[in-house]
């Protein structure tokens, strides 16, 4: 990690994932350019690692010791192509920009994670999914082509021209190289408004029949369940499922605002508060009133954002969790496994930890990518404060269990994982690092998730 | 790499055969997580790893032999530690020190300079070489065996309590030196700890064993504690204790 002098305009800060734990200091170079990023390649000797917006909750998109290249600046959108319903933007663009440029036009992207503020090279590093994964799949599914900036060169890549570079960087947490830029499949759209309903659930069990049917039928769907505290002797849940729009079903008062983008939050936080906002209590408050303001059965017209983004209100929401941060965890497991997802459950409830959101969703089939995350089954994926000495143990004893049960947990949110876990979890890790030794012979692509995880190069 | 809940992956232990070391050790051996070991020691035969690591031994593991009487050796004894971890090291335990025997020591000089040395030299040189590795690799952490006795020294055992007070005052100095660095470390000071070092003393009141220490430790690091006391309580009586006059403080017993 030492020997090679830091880029001119490199500066060292201290950067951690949006959970805010394990914070490493490293070089930060902002790039705007792929002519930059080759002569980078070219004059760095230590690690590096691109990052986006920092949203990857653990230590993904930092180098502790070596360089971290925010790829932000690559910016540019081209023109939609009509034809082809395509745009090509580049690897810094975010989520919510696109959408904000695209939805005027009738456009959205083809998926988005939880927040619009992510960027597409770390969409595609993380291969994200959405509220569509059980219909439309992840987000590299709807890239036609990538090009990417490695230590051997720049190349233009996609699923029928190099598919081993393709899904390797689908997925492969950025070890492969920097997204420069990338070409999108759009999603044609009437209204920028989702028809949405939403159930409540007493039983679990309940709720899971309930979501194959509705996955058949909708676009989005996801349901939200009270990890807090059982009631009766199951967790209580709400499903919700919605379709954007077509034009008729707004109501004449929305007509005038028919393609509206989402906006910028009103609401930021900008410091930790004093104390930890998150515990046992607040969860269960915050969990009692989820469920108490969603009626028992009931359809309305929503902005596209408030469905799909609904913490996006709130900038910088992460630092409520106070000064030691939180964790995530998802896990998928296959769709017959569904023991496992109760037993999950039954665990986080025992254990006492409180999980302040905790979202259940149906995934369809996964890529090819040798360490994109999704896979047809369940996913459950929840957020707990730092802190609680029970937690770490919980944590493990489930990855053992979901790894036994063929399952895996989400790299892109992983901030705790053992090495050992992960190769079985990942069981193409070597394809991987084929790959990767390929691109990077010299194994210049390194990130603290990689050293942590050990991920094979 | 140190994991969210600060779970180190490999670690440098300074003074192998400390018991309260080898508590923190098996400690982090219920995690799981510490995939490299290197211990250096007087004597690494003595160290025993595979009864602290009977679940997961760590799959890297190697032992350095060093002598902390020769104060010149530290910058090179820490290199070679680093070297044999390969990968970033996340942890290192500093434990060395002598308790001595304060009747001889303290009227021979040559004692005097050994002790010195071995409490207070060889540690904080080999702290700082430790440092400037750390903050290379932009992160880690350091743990520093301190004492309650260099907090206020005592007549009965002052050789020991003075090269104490030194390491405490440069490894708070250090920590101070390492903010913003991803660097952090912290200083441990524990009373009256049972442990083979102190066998035959009187146990002094809040007497504690090498596990409540670790467990002190480990609890303390978690919450990023600059000082751990263990027991906690010591924060507060030590802190009145320091305050009292010395013709007070030479008549307290112990």
């Amino acid at each position: 990690m030492s020997g090679s002098p830091a880029p001119p305009t490199a500066t060292l800060e201290q950067l951690s994932g949006w959970g805010r734990t394990a914070p490493a200091m490293t070089l930060v170079d902002r790039i705007a350019t792929s002519g930059s990023l080759e002569s980078l390649f070219r004059t760095q000797q230590s690690g590096l690692i691109a990052r986006g917006l920092g949203r990857s909750y653990g230590d993904a998109a930092q180098c502790s010791g070596g360089l971290t290249v925010d790829a932000t600046g690559l910016g540019r959108i081209g023109d939609i192509d009509p034809v082809t319903e395509t745009v090509s933007v580049g690897g810094g663009v975010s989520l919510h920009r696109l959408i904000r440029h695209v939805v005027p036009a009738g456009w959205f992207v083809p998926v988005t994670p939880g927040t619009r503020y992510v960027s597409v090279g770390g969409a595609i590093a993380a291969d994200v999914h959405g509220k569509n994964h059980h219909q439309d799949g992840s987000f590299a599914r709807h890239v036609t082509e990538l090009t990417l900036a490695t230590p051997t060169g720049t190349y233009t890549v996609s699923a029928a021209h190099d598919p081993d570079l393709f899904w390797a960087t689908a997925g492969g947490m950025g070890l492969t190289g920097i997204v420069v830029s990338a070409t999108l499949r759009l999603r044609k759209i009437e209204t920028s408004w989702i028809r949405a309903f939403s159930q409540r659930f007493a039983r679990l069990e309940e709720l899971m029949v309930a979501m194959e049917e509705t996955d058949a039928r909708h676009r989005y769907s996801v349901a939200w369940l009270d990890c807090t505290r059982r009631i009766g002797d199951d967790v209580r849940s709400v499903l919700t499922w919605g379709d954007h729009a077509p034009s008729d079903a707004l109501p004449p008062c929305l007509q005038s605002r028919r393609l509206e983008a989402p906006k910028d939050p009103k609401l930021a936080f900008h410091r930790p508060p004093p104390v930890r906002m998150v515990n046992r209590l607040t969860a269960q408050v915050l969990n009692e009133g989820w469920f108490r303001a969603s009626s028992a059965k009931q359809e309305r017209i929503q902005p596209i954002g408030a469905f799909l983004h609904p913490l996006d209100g709130v900038a910088g929401w992460n630092v409520l969790y106070g000064p030691s941060g939180f964790v995530q965890y998802q896990f998928v497991v296959a769709a017959e496994r569904g023991d496992v997802l109760e037993w999950a459950v039954g665990s986080i409830l025992e254990s006492r930890v409180p999980s302040f959101l905790a979202v259940l969703k149906r995934f369809g089939p996964g890529t090819p990518g040798p360490l994109s995350f999704a896979q047809a089954g369940w996913t459950l994926a929840l957020d707990f404060p730092v802190g609680p000495p029970a937690l770490p143990a919980l944590l493990d004893r489930l990855d053992e269990r979901i790894a036994a049960a063929g399952g895996r947990v989400y790299l892109a949110k992983d901030s705790r994982l053992r090495p050992d876990v992960f190769r079985t979890m990942y069981p193409r890790a070597e394809d991987f690092a084929a790959v990767r030794r390929r691109v990077d012979p010299e194994g210049r692509i390194t990130s603290d998730l990689e050293r942590r995880l050990d991920i094979p190069r | 790499m140190i994991d969210a809940f600060g779970r180190p992956q490999s670690v440098v232990v300074l003074g192998g055969t400390s018991e309260i070391a080898r508590a923190i050790l098996s400690r982090l051996a219920k995690d799981g997580s510490v995939r490299t070991l290197v211990l250096a020691a007087r004597r690494p035969e003595e160290v025993d790893v595979a009864t602290l690591f009977d679940v997961q031994p760590p799959t890297r593991l190697a032992s350095v032999r060093f002598d902390a009487s020769e104060g010149e050796t530290a910058d090179l004894v820490v290199a070679r530690c680093f070297e044999h971890a390969v990968e970033p090291v996340d942890l290192v335990i500093m434990a060395v020190g002598d308790l001595g025997t304060p009747e001889v020591d303290e009227s021979d000089p040559r004692r005097v300079n050994q002790m010195m040395t071995v409490n207070a030299t060889w540690p904080a040189a080999a702290l700082s070489s430790v440092a400037t590795r750390l903050r290379a690799q932009g992160r880690g952490r350091m743990v520093v065996l301190s004492s309650v006795a260099g907090y206020r020294v005592r007549r009965a055992n002052f050789v020991y309590g003075a090269g104490k007070a030194g390491l405490d005052a440069f490894a708070i100095g250090l920590g101070e030196a390492l903010r913003g660095s991803g660097v952090s470390v912290h200083v441990v000071r524990p009373g009256f700890v049972s442990t083979k070092m102190t066998e035959g003393l009187p146990a002094a009141p809040f007497a504690v064993d090498a596990d409540r220490v670790a467990d002190d430790i480990v609890r303390g690091m978690a919450r990023d504690h600059a000082v751990i006391w263990s027991p906690g309580i010591l924060r507060w009586v030590f802190g009145a204790l320091r305050l009292l006059p010395q013709s007070i403080w030479r008549r307290l017993p112990g």
